[in-house]
């Protein structure tokens, strides 16, 4: 269960930050960045699953952290270092 | 049928802001906090009510919570709940899990882990109404079929809206639940079930993302932030004026009746003096109190706070806290004790233990009456730049240097005890809602009737104390001067002088500082009394505003606003403090940097004022 995956290894996979704003995209996977990460766990119970659609909504206004995303139903505020460790497909 | 006599036993659990509170509220004849933002329950609360059968049925109010693997004290709370953890507590006979209709996606996930537990479950699909504003169908049928548990519409928030409910649970007790095997993927079954009994036009409320694409603005966003608290603090003072001229008309009026009634003595000294003088000087300030709640009330219910939470996290990060504390932080201008409650939903014990350890510097409305008094008597009520009143300036400013040092505060504390750990945010947002005027009525009934209880109840009984401690024991035969000189407060008054003369506070401030302690407001009333006592002639109706300004010197005032930006002397603060921390230590570290921070700051604007006066 908390296997990390590693994102490099998928195709076009990257990290949720470096999705521009407003792009659509589906979540690859969640990446522990510990054994047990209660963080990634966290980010799973909330929607951050495979298959999902995601979408950076805002950014906020000190050095874009931390992040508006859009998950699910719901709109979660995310610190950087938090949304790193969903990684991501951007749609065509 | 003998379970319709013994009492049922339920609990409310489910993800944070679906509505839990609104239901007990309606369900029980409650009126415990509701609010637009995750996190605002963080105790459980009990109340009970009786089914169409008679039969008593005792309701619990849980914190919400995302999932049973709990992160925050108050998540802990839920679950020890669910798992029948609590000593002395079995477990609930029925868990009613509310859901938001317009946010199935999350919150059914936790109704699947929640069916895991094996008890009597039923869903209260809460927030129809506005599912139905926002075209999204329900198949009740169909989702009651696939999660195998009954399904009651409710609208938590109108009258009526929870007959269902009611009605549900006065049937039979459904059996325990049955769940999906252990490993199975419960995000999976949550989006199987949507497509089978749920459409929705479009994921997100329209207006929520036009409204946020200007409030989350990176420059408007902040200005619009910055233009609201502004306002906030400009119409405590702008549209309280005429509210206050009624109130002290009022007491004026009545302290000449009650003086022209009475003859000389003991019980017109004790009604005049003591309790009109001191109970009419913090009256005057209950509109400035009801106009703060007022934006409180409005801004929590709105949906707003979180998002100003999403805009300061880096500045509050910067200085060692969180946009989590935020809300708790914003909660302390009405009073630090909730907000320091409201900490638990903190995950970091270490920024947990931050923001209490600062929340008593946000400024709470108790300090409002000191604050209003002396700008009011010191400060002109002057237009600058065309646009502010000059007071209102100075209260904002009085507010913006509570903020700045709880900020410098935190950031202290950061470098001394540095956290390895990596903290999360994961603040949810949620939808605007417009708040209902009533509720709004209600809410402001409700903190006047506080505020009146408080000036009839401690502050009363606070101010007839201090009234007899400064009225005797009497002069004796033959002195001269005011008989004040020679009573015990007179006298601890004068023996308390040398330890606050160097920040410029007289006597009688020295004597008011004490009962301030019960409550800060008394301090006012506690001026009241002991210059209504003082005055030789028999002016004692006067008002305080006009004595304080004609006997004080600028710097003393000023030097007592500096004092009230700490105060350290808030004794149900501290309380709280120890009942959050389990801690006398941390205590007497709140209670000794918060008097040596106000000492410090006294003894600076003292020197100052007296330097360029
Ligand atoms: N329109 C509408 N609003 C509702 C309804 N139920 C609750 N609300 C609003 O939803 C918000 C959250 O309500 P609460 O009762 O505080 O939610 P909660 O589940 O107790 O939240 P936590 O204590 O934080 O877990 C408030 O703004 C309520 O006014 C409903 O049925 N319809
Ligand atoms: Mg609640």
């Amino acid at each position: 269960m908390t296997i990390a995956k590693d994102s490099s290894s998928l195709p076009d996979g990257r990290s949720l930050l470096t999705l521009p704003r407003l792009k659509e995209a589906r979540v690859l996977s969640v990446t522990d960045h510990r054994a047990g990460d209660v963080i990634a766990r966290r980010l799973r119970e909330l929607g951050f699953v495979p298959g999902e659609l995601v979408r950076v909504v805002a950014q906020g206004p000190l050095g874009g952290d931390p992040l508006l995303v859009q998950v699910g139903f719901t709109r979660f505020a995310l610190r950087r270092a938090e949304a790193e460790r969903v990684q991501v497909e951007p749609l065509p | 049928m003998s379970a319709s006599t013994a009492t049922l036993r339920i609990a409310l659990v489910g993800n944070p802001n679906c509505g839990k509170t609104a239901l007990f509220n309606r369900l029980t004849g409650s009126r415990q906090k509701v609010a637009n933002y995750a996190g605002v329950t963080v105790e459980r609360k009990e109340g009970r009510f009786a089914d169409g059968n008679g039969r008593v049925v005792q309701v619990l109010d849980l914190p919400g919570t995302y999932s049973l693997a709990a992160t925050s004290p108050d998540e802990a709370i839920t679950r020890d709940v669910c798992l029948g953890r609590v000593a002395g507590e079995p477990k609930p006979d029925l868990l009613v899990c509310v859901v938001d209709a317009t946010n199935l996606r999350l919150h059914l996930r936790f109704v699947l882990e929640v069916q895991r537990l094996g008890l009597p479950m039923l869903l209260a699909l809460n927030c129809t109404d506005l599912a139905e504003k926002r075209g999204i169908r329900i198949d009740h049928d169909r989702l009651q079929a696939g999660l195998g548990i009954p399904v009651v519409e409710t609208v938590a928030v109108r009258s009526g809206g929870t007959q269902a409910l009611v009605r549900r649970l006065g049937q039979t007790l459904p059996p325990a639940s049955k769940a999906l095997p252990e490993g199975a993927d419960l995000h999976a079954a949550v989006n199987h079930l949507l497509a089978d009994a749920v459409q929705m036009p479009r994921r997100t409320a329209e207006i929520d993302d036009r409204i946020d694409r200007v409030l989350l603005h990176p420059v408007w966003g902040l200005a619009i932030l910055a233009v609201v608290m502004f306002l906030m603090f400009q119409a405590v003072f702008s549209w309280a004026e005429p509210l206050m001229g009624g109130i002290e008309t009022l007491v004026g009026w009545a302290g000449q009746g009650v003086g022209a009634l009475l003859p000389e003595g003991v019980l017109k000294s004790l009604l005049v003096d003591g309790i009109l003088a001191g109970i009419g000087g913090v009256v005057v300030f209950l509109p400035q109190i009801l106009i703060l709640f007022l934006f409180i009330l409005a801004l929590e219910e709105s949906g707003y706070l979180p998002r100003a939470a999403f805009l300061l996290d880096r500045f509050m990060v910067g200085a060692g806290l969180t946009g989590r504390s935020f809300i708790p932080l914003l909660s302390s201008f009405a009073c630090a004790v909730p907000g320091i409650m409201a900490t638990r939903s903190i995950q970091d014990p270490r920024e947990r233990l931050a923001t209490i350890l600062v929340a008593p510097l946000m400024t709470c409305s108790a300090r409002l009456p000191i604050y209003a008094l002396l700008i009011a008597a010191f400060i002109p009520s002057r237009t600058v730049w065309g646009l502010f009143n000059l007071q209102g300036l100075v209260l904002f400013a009085l507010y913006v240097a509570g903020i700045v040092s709880a900020l410098a505060v935190a950031s202290v504390m950061k470098w001394w005890r540095r956290s390895k750990l990596e903290h999360a945010l994961l603040l949810e947002l949620p939808s605007y809602r417009l708040p209902n005027l009533n509720d709004l009525a209600l809410g402001l009934w409700e903190r006047a009737m506080i505020f009146l209880r408080r000036v009839g109840g401690i502050i009363l009984a606070l101010t007839v104390i201090l009234w007899a401690l400064s009225s005797f024991p009497t002069p004796p035969e033959g002195a001269t001067g005011p008989a004040i000189d020679y009573s015990f407060a007179g006298r601890l008054g004068h023996a308390l002088q040398w330890l606050f003369a160097p920040i410029g506070f007289n006597w009688q401030i020295c004597i008011a500082l004490i009962p301030g302690l019960a409550a800060r407001e008394v301090a006012v009333s506690a001026l009241a009394t002991v210059y209504a006592l003082s005055a030789t002639d028999d002016a004692a109706a006067d008002l305080l505003a006009p004595i304080v300004s004609a006997q004080w010197s600028l710097p003393t005032a000023l030097s007592l606003l500096a004092w009230y930006v700490f105060a350290p002397q808030c004794i149900s603060t501290l309380a709280a403090i120890r009942r959050e921390t389990l801690s006398w230590r941390i205590v007497a570290i709140a209670a000794g940097y918060l008097f040596a921070l106000a000492y410090l700051a006294s003894f600076l604007t003292y020197r100052l004022a007296l330097a360029f006066a």
